[in-house]
């Protein structure tokens, strides 16, 4: 049995301009200790995909079908309690920004042992020597001086160790990292992103990685997904879908990676924009921008075709494939 | 924390000196302070004589001068109307003001938070869009209004409530005289504090409720829940605290401005108190009496203020008091 598993997962936001689908039909599992990325351009629905994971997506945004299983059970029959012990505890987030994501007037320490308390009865004491074990964990250095400190005394690099250091708190099965090194310096973004991978490497602890960088899911996931105005439109092993991207879509992704493209050329962006959610184009919501545009790509959303381990929707792919 | 002290202290003094020239130059455009202090059938002649002697004929600069190097032994001169040292006359009232002021203040701090954190946590709920509605009105009603509203209802027609003077004190600490130590006075603070509130209050609840929605939106709130901390610890540690900084900020300054309001709080109710004082003295112009109220208040204000910073600064843990900027 899976350990997560997303069954055709819709979300919707009711807004002013009319209602926006930001997920349709993603359907997804992960195994205990994998590694999964999830790849696509901004506003694809990627956020919003692993908030929906912990039903906590912003308002004014609900899910509008589908299931989210956790080793079984359904997250969405779960009362409040049941649901707030899986958040933080079996299931941990890593946000985007640093810079936001502590609470600026609360010590690290206060933050590391609230977490712990929240989920297990614990002294302080107790509490207070995990944590700081836990920030020697991801290498701070003098984590018994830094424990005392406010977010705002460590740097950006610092603080999302001690993000990583929270979300390993209560020994997860799962951690969703939500482009976790975006918002860092280019220098340490490797460094953030190596630690990440040794810690769930040696406590296996099963990742979810969000990014647009699809350099960094070749180095790190052993499957992915990829995602286009809110749907997955190719999945599989992570080495055959940079070798053989089927989806026109996911070829343009590989093609723009930066070690693709000479140097003094410009990068091969995909033309064109993500369509807003708002307002997704009929048929293939990837055709505008597409080099292999076929008539029923402006008329017809495209199935899956492949397996359930290596599958892409995408009517050109389908009618020259290769066999999957 | 000395540094910050000293830099607080400097601007004091500048707050002070300011105010205290602009008090000193109205005494000017006060009228004749000679009308006040002689009757009507005192000669022409014998009035020069009476200004040339107290030296209100000297230049503004040497009036000026020696007004400040008596105010600074604590000499603000003498009352003209009840013929004592003015500041004294005004301290004697500054105890019924203190506590009227720290009445209101109870009131809007125990009933802001709490009402203003709900609305937050439940915009939708009839309750937080009844208070809304309530609060937009009690802002625009005139506090003179309220009070006569108030008197009307609770001592006029229900008679449960006195409705003016302080009713019992006492005399404590050798000199200061409190009504807070009676059930007598308690009863008499009621209807003013509540009079005095009637601005602040609902401008309170609605400057929570905002800076605590725009809180909750915060990443960091965002992730308390991803966490899986329990509700009321995301609510009333890690948003009320944030939500709390910018309210101490704005809030302090406005309790200083409730100084102001206490002039038609304590008319209307009879508070002898310095707002009350003042309105008489205005009316006898009883210039060193006025003088000396705008000095006091303006103390007020420069004590409020350096104690909201000095609060701000516990609280919030980005801003160090050393750096004197706080
Ligand atoms: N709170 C919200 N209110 C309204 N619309 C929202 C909200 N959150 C997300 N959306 C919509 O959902 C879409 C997907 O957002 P999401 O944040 O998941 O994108 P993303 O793939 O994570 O992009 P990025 O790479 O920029 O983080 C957005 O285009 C936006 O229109
Ligand atoms: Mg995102």
């Amino acid at each position: 049995m899976a350990l997560l598993e997303v069954r055709n997962l819709e979300v919707k936001f009711p807004l002013r301009q009319g209602e926006l689908t930001a997920l349709r039909d993603v359907s997804f599992s992960l195994d205990p200790g994998e590694r999964l990325g999830i790849v696509g351009e901004s506003g694809a629905g990627k956020s919003v995909a692993a908030f929906a994971i912990l039903n906590l997506i912003g308002r004014p945004g609900y899910i509008a079908g589908g299931q989210v299983l956790f080793e079984g059970r359904d997250l969405s029959r779960l009362s409040a309690t049941e649901l707030r012990h899986i958040r933080g505890n079996r299931i941990s987030m890593i946000f985007q920004d640093p810079m936001m994501t502590l609470n600026p007037v609360l010590t690290i320490g206060t933050q590391m042992i609230e977490s712990l308390q929240a989920h297990r009865a614990i002294s302080y004491t107790e509490a207070r020597t995990l944590a700081i074990e836990k920030l020697r964990t991801v290498s701070i250095p003098s984590p018994d001086a830094r424990i005392d400190q406010y977010p705002h005394e460590l740097s950006g690099g610092m603080r999302q160790r001690v993000v990583i250091a929270i979300a390993l708190l209560t020994d997860p099965t799962i951690i969703i990292a939500d482009e976790p090194t975006t918002a860092l310096d280019v220098t340490i973004q490797a460094e953030i992103m190596e630690l990440l991978l040794a810690l769930c490497e040696n406590f296996s602890v099963a990742l979810i990685l969000i990014t647009h960088d699809l350099g960094v899911v070749a180095q790190v996931t052993q499957r992915a997904i990829v995602m286009y105005a809110g749907r997955i439109v190719e999945e599989g092993a992570t080495r055959s879908i940079i070798d053989s991207a089927r989806h026109p879509y996911t070829q343009g992704l590989i093609n723009a990676l930066p070690e693709r493209t000479r140097p003094g050329e410009r990068l091969n962006q995909i033309p064109g924009l993500m369509p807003s959610l708002l307002d997704i184009p009929a048929g293939c919501a990837f055709h505008p921008r597409c080099p292999h545009t076929l008539t029923v790509c402006r008329f017809e959303v495209p199935d899956y075709s492949g397996s359930a381990q290596r599958r892409v929707a995408c009517h050109w792919a389908g009618a020259h494939g290769e066999v999957l | 924390m000395l540094a910050f002290f000293v830099h607080r202290l400097g601007q004091a003094l500048v707050v002070m000196f300011v105010i205290s020239l602009l008090s000193f130059s109205i005494q000017d455009n006060l009228g004749d302070p000679l009308r006040e202090l002689v009757g009507q059938s005192v000669s022409e002649a014998e009035r020069q004589q009476l200004r040339e002697a107290m030296g209100l004929n000297d230049p503004f600069v040497n009036q000026y001068g020696r007004f400040l190097k008596k105010a600074l032994q604590g000499d603000l001169g003498d009352s003209y109307f009840f013929k004592r040292p003015a500041l004294g006359v005004i301290l004697e009232k500054l105890p019924a003001t203190l506590e009227l002021v720290l009445g209101a203040t109870l009131i809007i701090l125990l009933l802001s938070v709490p009402v203003g954190v709900y609305c937050a946590i439940n915009p939708r709920s009839w309750f937080s869009k009844l208070m809304m509605g309530v609060s937009i009105v009690g802002i625009s009603i005139p506090v003179f209004l309220t009070a006569i509203m108030l008197i009307y209802l609770f001592s006029i027609h229900l008679g449960w409530l006195p409705s003016f003077g302080r009713g019992e004190t006492l005399l404590i600490w050798g000199g200061y005289e409190t009504g807070l130590l009676t059930a007598d006075g308690l009863r008499h603070l009621l209807l003013p504090s509540i009079a005095l509130s009637s601005i602040m209050l609902p401008l309170f609840i609605r400057l929570i409720r905002s800076e605590m929605m725009e809180v909750l939106e915060q990443e960091y709130i965002r992730f308390a829940w991803a966490r899986g901390l329990k509700r009321q610890r995301i609510w009333f540690l890690h948003a009320l605290k944030n939500t709390l900084l910018p309210v101490i900020t704005v809030g302090g300054v406005q309790i200083g401005t409730m100084i102001a309001y206490t002039i038609l709080t304590e008319r209307v109710f009879q508070w002898p108190g310095m707002g009350f004082l003042f309105l008489e003295a205005v009316n006898r112009v009883d210039t060193p009496l006025i003088i000396a109220y705008l000095i006091v208040v303006g103390l007020i204000f420069v004590v409020t203020n350096t104690l909201v910073d000095l609060i701000y600064g516990l609280v919030n843990p980005t801003v160090r008091l050393t750096r004197g900027n706080a």
